[in-house]
């Protein structure tokens, strides 16, 4: 069965090629090769997650002409960012950032983002959910459990269909929900970026197929095997910043429903009989602040993070009340265009 | 931590969820909520024991019918490593999940029901797991607490059970029984009062025992460039570097390699995994390598040892899983992905359908419905550099993607 392909000959370069190229390289090469930096019999450490996340988000920049990085400010998303980093070193990452800003956001993470993006160098797109309302696409919902997180989507959809995103990055992982524990790595969203998620195509070893039509994007998700401590002990070891909210702080809260509510901005309703108490809290995630809730803890630093999550008897999503809605909360959003 | 990926494979009612969601309460994987949502619903539903397969039946119309359709993913971790189940439903699209979930896994957990014992199904679990080349199987005979926890019992199953491994291509695959009620616990995470005749491992026990450096199958090292990395910046003026992962063996500087399909040589000059330096790149690590010349290198290309190639052909003859509905035609036209290279192929010959129960094969097949399997002749538009599936599970495979529909249509294991 061997073919007359292997009469290739084998081509050598010429010589001269060798020597006079590479100076400005041969420069850096020197100087990460000092020894008190370098230890050059070393190996990168195996971490699988790792190299098959930084293997997905390479897929990506080969496979589509306009990907964008979905980035909401959390700790997943900042996770991802690093992830690009690395998969194309010394290079920029060779695709924008794009923010669905609710408008509800905590101000610690929209400071985060705009220090973070621009120590990166790279172009970040900026979507309000507030234009989805002033252009009457989307309406705002009143009462106690009012929340932005559903209008995200007909944002995130028109700011695909203007920039014409074929794929989307995002931090989305199996573990944190039951129908995301069923979604693809690349995960096709015909035309109204809805999830057929009975008909999803099979995903057979490394191999990523992003063949799709016009108008179809894809959404992708790099950590989809992660788990919240897989993502914190990432952040712990590679000592990666984060918005301050994570940590254990005080802050001005309420109680409803058994779940802490922060007391401090406008943005959540609170009822007049919803007494306001100081408490020392952090947050598990940090989506719209209307839908997040705080844990007690004393978790000031990312060791006692990794600390307290590693000995954790409530699921991170627990305190996201967007998730409470019914049993199937998420695969309803997924189906509508959802992250 | 050390990642171990497991695929399961049972009939319906073999209790696999239940299985899985025991692996989760006796580990303390589940949150309490997770554990309240279990009880709440067991209790609507009237069940007298806590119903586990809640915790991993995603979609509503699983949880409305009762059965899993989708593959799901299951994530746990004890001390010294962390699990994923591929949790693979047993209905219609049945082969086609288990494929996927095993080809992904590097071990895998077939449930034989101790009341039925080797059924068809179960020829069918064992056939795939063994065609994928998953080294290490267990085969975990459930509903012990159904047949009085019986030696004979699981000693009769066991023996059925050999009977077919005397029929398996892999011989190397390494098989162990291990007797388990899912249901009541017993043998899964802890030792069973109840079969003091077992003096094996519990299930978890062997899990934890695998040895994460030995299970991957091993091959010659295989280099597939997926970007190629070109900063343009001052700094970094003349940098061209190849980013892929490394998969079978290990590449290390100074390695002499062959670019195929140019059959370019050259030297490898430096691995850069993120901006550090290193002097080897390990089997499965996602770095980016510079080499000595300026030899041009694409996307698709493949770096691999010079004294080391691969076959390069335009052709090629596969054990194809197929799995879409619509069926594959002698003559039909296909996108072959290999690796990240795609290609167009055409089937130039069915050569064989294979009862996946080890019945025998079938002769003058030309078409494939879903769930089959079958020998398939390609013919390529361009050279693919591909190994043996048996010599190298990663280059020895490639998807079959339906140009019209663009899905993944079958997924073939070179021969």
């Amino acid at each position: 069965m061997r073919s007359a392909y292997l009469n290739y000959k084998l081509i050598l370069p010429r010589e001269q090629s060798r020597n006079h190229k590479h100076k400005t390289l041969s420069t850096i090469t020197e100087e990460l090769q000092k020894p008190e930096t370098q230890n050059l019999t070393n190996r990168p450490k195996a971490n699988a997650l790792e190299h098959e996340a930084i293997y997905i988000i390479r897929e990506v920049a080969a496979q589509f002409e306009k990907p964008v990085l979905l980035f909401s400010g959390g700790k997943d998303s900042i996770t991802l960012v690093r992830l690009a980093q690395k998969a194309f070193w010394p290079a920029k990452i060779p695709f924008p950032l794009m923010h669905i800003d609710t408008g509800h956001n905590f101000p610690e993470t929209i400071e985060f983002r705009d220090k973070l993006v621009e120590e990166l160098g790279v172009e970040l797109i900026v979507r309000n959910v507030q234009d989805s309302i002033d252009q009457g696409k989307v309406v705002e919902e009143t009462g106690k459990y009012a929340s932005r997180n559903m209008l995200q989507t007909t944002t995130l959809l028109d700011a695909i269909e203007e920039f014409k995103f074929d794929a989307c990055i995002g931090g989305a992982r199996r573990d944190e929900e039951k129908a995301r524990a069923k979604e693809r790595i690349f995960s096709v969203r015909d035309d109204f970026g809805q999830w057929d998620e009975k008909n999803q195509r099979p995903e057979l070893f490394d191999m990523l197929n992003g063949e799709i039509e016009m108008g179809q994007n894809v959404r992708v998700f790099p950590i989809s095997n992660w788990t919240e401590l897989d993502v914190w002990s990432y952040i712990q070891k590679e000592n990666i910043e984060i918005p301050s909210i994570y940590f254990a702080h005080k802050r001005n809260t309420f109680l409803r429903d058994g779940l802490i509510w922060s007391a401090e901005d406008d943005v959540v309703f609170r009822a007049d009989d919803e007494q306001v108490e100081e408490r020392v809290v952090r947050f598990r995630t940090v989506g719209d602040m209307s839908c997040t809730a705080a844990v007690e803890s004393h978790a000031d630093t990312i060791d006692k993070v990794v600390a307290e999550i590693r000995s954790s008897k409530i699921s991170e999503r627990g305190a996201r009340i967007d998730d409470k809605r019914s049993e199937a909360a998420m695969e309803k959003r997924k189906q509508q265009g959802y992250f | 931590m050390e990642v171990l990926k497991i695929a399961t494979a049972g009939s319906v009612d073999d209790g696999k969820s239940t299985l899985i969601g025991r692996l989760l309460y006796d580990t303390k994987s589940l949150t309490e909520d997770k554990l309240e949502a279990i009880e709440r619903t067991s209790k609507q539903k009237g069940y007298d024991y806590l119903d586990f397969s809640l915790a991993t039946d995603g979609l509503v119309a699983e949880r409305e019918q009762g059965i899993t359709i989708d593959v799901a993913h299951i994530y746990f971790s004890t001390q010294s490593k962390s699990y994923i189940i591929a949790d693979t439903p047993g209905h219609v699209e049945y082969t086609r999940n288990m494929v996927t979930g095993a080809s992904t896994s590097q071990a895998a957990i077939i449930l034989i029901d101790a009341r039925k014992g080797v059924i068809e199904q179960t020829n069918r679990h064992f056939f795939i797991n063994n065609l994928l080349r998953v080294k290490d199987v267990i085969v975990a005979i459930n509903k012990m607490d159904l047949v009085d926890f019986s030696e004979d019992v699981f000693n009769d199953i066991k023996a059925d059970f050999e009977e077919l491994m005397g029929k398996r291509d892999y011989q190397e695959q390494k098989i162990t029984f291990i007797p388990v009620s899912a249901l009541k616990g017993d043998n899964v995470v802890n030792h069973s009062k109840n079969t003091p005749w077992y003096s094996g491992q519990t299930l978890l026990e062997h899990l934890e025992e695998l040895d994460l450096q030995d299970i991957y199958n091993t091959g010659t090292p295989r280099f597939p460039v997926q970007y190629v990395i070109r900063p343009k910046t001052e700094e970094f003026h003349d940098f061209r570097g190849f980013a892929g992962k490394v998969y079978g063996g290990e590449l290390s500087v100074g390695d002499e390699v062959v670019v195929l399909p140019s059959m370019t040589r050259s030297k490898i000059k430096a691995i850069y995994f993120y901006d550090k330096e290193y002097q080897t790149a390990p089997r499965r690590s996602s770095v980016t390598i510079t080499l000595e010349d300026e030899v041009n290198v694409s996307r698709g290309d493949m770096l691999v040892k010079t004294d080391d190639l691969p076959t390069i052909d335009k052709q090629l003859t596969a054990t194809v899983s197929w799995m879409d509905a619509d069926q594959l035609t002698t003559g039909g036209k296909y996108i072959v992905q290999h690796g990240v290279n795609k290609v167009l192929a055409k089937v130039d010959a069915i050569e064989h359908k294979i009862h996946p129960d080890y019945s025998g094969i079938e002769e003058n097949a030309t078409t494939l419905q879903m769930n089959d399997i079958a020998k398939v002749r390609f013919k390529l538009n361009k050279p693919i550099f591909y190994d043996k599936f048996k010599d190298h599970r990663t280059n020895g495979s490639f998807i079959i993607i339906d140009s019209r529909t663009n899905t993944t249509a079958g997924v073939g294991f070179i021969s």
